[in-house]
């Protein structure tokens, strides 16, 4: 596994979006997802919700232009499981999204991404958010090693759970080359399912 | 039952989990073998080209079946599709398949639809698999006892090499239903109150298993349903312990075992439902004999009324709730306190993963045949797949929806997502039979869509508003 792509601590700026619920339609609509590549993804991020917003978006907001981690509330990236969503959010800058919760898909795609979800207390978020929206040029940091995130609010604790953070510090995101690591023991389960073997008495 | 015996009482998700467990990896998660695997034409396409790149072969193709659903429009099948991105996203589809040796159901083969109305329709879907597909809904194929995942393109890359995925085990959460549904009431307002009950995230970490008499009493067709919006409580899994109903469904299904293997297969099938002394991490039950059709009326299917109540009011909503309340009312351009019955619509569709089977066109049928679609209301019915279709045709369905003013189309997820013609204008408010009344969801940013059964979709499109359907049956 490559050292670059080893998550171990992302520091950055950092983009407040307020909000629970808030779902991969919304991160990117549907339209765009009629496309081969996720090339043009980037572009297309919060398309909907930047347009009605006319430039008040967060997105669009100068403060937080330049950003690296995304905050956010309860259940972000809740319903269907693109995963032009969190490549939109990747191609716009994004590296690293801390939050209240996670929708479950959403996060399993940050991950195989490289890109870590960490959950935070509500009263730990509450202050994040306050200290970023005051401050926006300081640095945030997201430590997946030590699960904490550090700003000027001070250092907390985060939720990451074990694997995530296993595949995130060792660079082993990639489920692929992980997988492929089981070799033929594969094939000895799949002849274990009856229902592959024509269901023997 | 002695400590001893209480151990070896498991879920369904344990016994599932355990017989395709490839092996625990380092980081703690399982890597599990995935039976069977369902491919579209919208979140495969880089995952084949992430394949190609790493001169990678898809490991089990015998295991993986394609079709065509998102981007197909329904007016017309016909090839090349009227809209060029989507015959982009047809061709990339067959030229993969075709270099994979994967079996597609494409338009012309008769057996196109809904992937997951497909799967079970052909009883590719069987109790005790482990089941993928790059869509969050297919935790519907849970309806027959198989633990279903919907997954991103990462991981469809991942089953398409390795069979396999690395997850960490879910928790299970008991989800009762009570009594006996009244008339008028259907499986799609027992997922909409399970939803409203528990949240759109109180389940996230859970596999939720669906029982008790409600359930029991089910359909195959309605079992679906349910399961299908797991996903939309925050559940990536939703089950039901297979029992006859699901075994005589699946007699004589295409991919279902035949002869004696079908006798030996129901062993199996049996011992995979949950043992009656397993233990759950969570139980809740819901009185079914209590609930009244159910209609959202905001921007997530959790925000929900009984067709005979009223939105919340911002003084009656807790401070934490209040901001997705104005959001969600603000979007809707409906009043707080209101009543939801009574509210116009300018389109009615029924149709989707959720609701798109022979049994759900037949009950909105039943309601099309009192009147006719009201003046300006444009109302569409799709079918889920072609033999859906084909069915409906033979049983003079669509002949009774035409004749009410209802467009009868082609195969596919039309409105639900707006990945294709069918979509909404400007701030259109739809009544729909689909899963998610997301911002934007069904194609206009400004659009707005209220959920509900199809019977419900049906009354909306006769009268013109939201009505309760339990008085035209």
């Amino acid at each position: 596994m490559s050292e670059e792509a080893k998550r171990e601590r992302i520091e950055a700026r950092a983009c407040v979006l307020r909000g629970d619920d808030i779902d991969t339609d919304r991160i990117i609509p549907a339209r765009y997802l009629r496309e081969v590549t996720f090339e043009s993804m980037g572009e297309h991020a919060f398309e909907d919700d930047r347009s009605q917003a006319k430039g008040n978006h967060p997105l669009d907001d100068e403060r937080f232009a330049g950003a690296g981690i995304l905050v956010v509330g309860q259940n972000f990236g809740c319903g269907s499981s693109r995963e032009h969503a969190p490549q939109a959010l990747m191609r716009f800058g994004f590296r690293a999204f801390v939050g209240a919760s996670f929708g479950e898909i959403f996060r399993g795609n940050c991950t195989a991404l490289g890109l870590p979800c960490l959950t935070l207390a509500p009263r730990d978020l509450a202050r994040l958010m306050e200290s970023v929206e005051l401050d926006p040029e300081q640095r945030v940091v997201v430590d997946v090693a030590a699960r904490t995130v550090t700003s000027r609010a001070g250092s907390v604790r985060a939720q990451l759970p074990d694997g995530a953070r296993q595949q995130l510090l060792e660079g082993s995101w990639d489920g692929t080359a992980v997988l492929l690591d089981a070799g033929d023991a594969i094939e000895r389960t799949a002849q274990q399912l009856p229902y592959l073997q024509g269901f023997p008495s | 039952m002695g400590r001893d015996e209480t151990l070896l009482q498991k879920t369904l998700l344990q016994k599932v989990w355990d017989a395709h467990t490839v092996r625990e990896l380092p980081n703690g998660q399982t890597q599990l073998f995935i039976g069977l695997h369902l491919v579209h034409e919208v979140t495969s396409p880089q995952a084949f080209a992430a394949l190609d790149e790493r001169g990678l072969r898809v490991r089990f193709p015998e295991r993986t079946f394609a079709t065509v659903d998102h981007i197909i429009p329904t007016e017309s099948q016909a090839r090349p599709l009227s809209d060029a991105l989507a015959e982009t996203m047809m061709g990339a589809l067959e030229r993969n398949c075709r270099e994979h040796g994967i079996r597609l159901y494409g338009p012309e083969s008769g057996e196109q639809g809904i992937v997951h109305v497909i799967g079970p329709e052909k009883g590719l879907t069987q109790p005790g698999m482990t089941i993928a597909c790059g869509d969050s809904h297919t935790s519907t194929h849970g309806a027959f006892g198989a633990i279903a995942f919907g997954i991103g393109t990462s991981q469809v890359r991942d089953v398409l090499a390795t069979q396999c995925l690395a997850l960490d085990r879910l928790r299970v959460r008991r989800v009762e239903i009570t009594g006996k549904l009244a008339r008028g009431v259907y499986a799609k307002d027992v997922t909409l109150a399970v939803i409203h009950e528990l949240g759109v995230n109180g389940g996230i970490g859970f596999a939720y298993e669906y029982a008790g008499p409600v359930i029991d009493a089910m359909s195959m067709e309605e079992r679906l349903t349910v399961c299908n919006m797991a996903i939309e409580g925050g559940a990536r899994v939703g089950y039901v312990n297979p029992d006859e109903t699901t075994f005589a469904y699946l007699r004589g299904r295409a991919f279902a075992p035949a002869g004696e293997a079908f006798e030996r297969a129901l062993g199996f099938w049996r011992g995979v439902a949950s043992d009656p002394g397993a233990g759950y991490d969570d139980r809740v039950e819901l009185d079914g004999s209590a609930l009244a059709p159910v209609v959202t009326w905001g921007i997530n299917p959790g925000q929900s009324v009984p067709v005979d109540g009223r939105l919340p009011r911002l003084s009656d909503t807790p401070d934490a709730g209040r901001a997705s309340v104005e959001e969600a009312l603000a979007h809707m351009k409906l009043r707080a306190g209101d009543p939801i019955a009574g509210t116009r619509i300018d389109v009615a569709f029924v149709g989707s993963c959720t609701n798109g089977r022979i049994s759900d066109l037949r009950e909105a049928a039943r309601v099309a045949r009192t009147g006719r679609v009201a003046p300006g209301v444009k109302a569409l019915i799709v079918p889920g797949s072609q033999a859906v279709a084909r069915q409906a045709h033979e049983e003079g369905l669509d002949e009774v929806f035409r004749a009410a003013g209802f467009e009868w189309r082609e195969a596919g997820c039309s409105m639900c997502l707006a990945m294709n013609p069918d979509k909404l204008v400007g701030d259109q408010i739809s009544a729909s039979s689909s899963n998610r009344n997301f911002k934007g969801r069904q194609g206009s940013p400004t659009g707005r869509t209220l959920l509900m059964s199809p019977a419900m979709v049906a009354a909306a499109a006769i009268h013109g508003k939201v009505v309760d359907v339990r008085e035209l049956l």
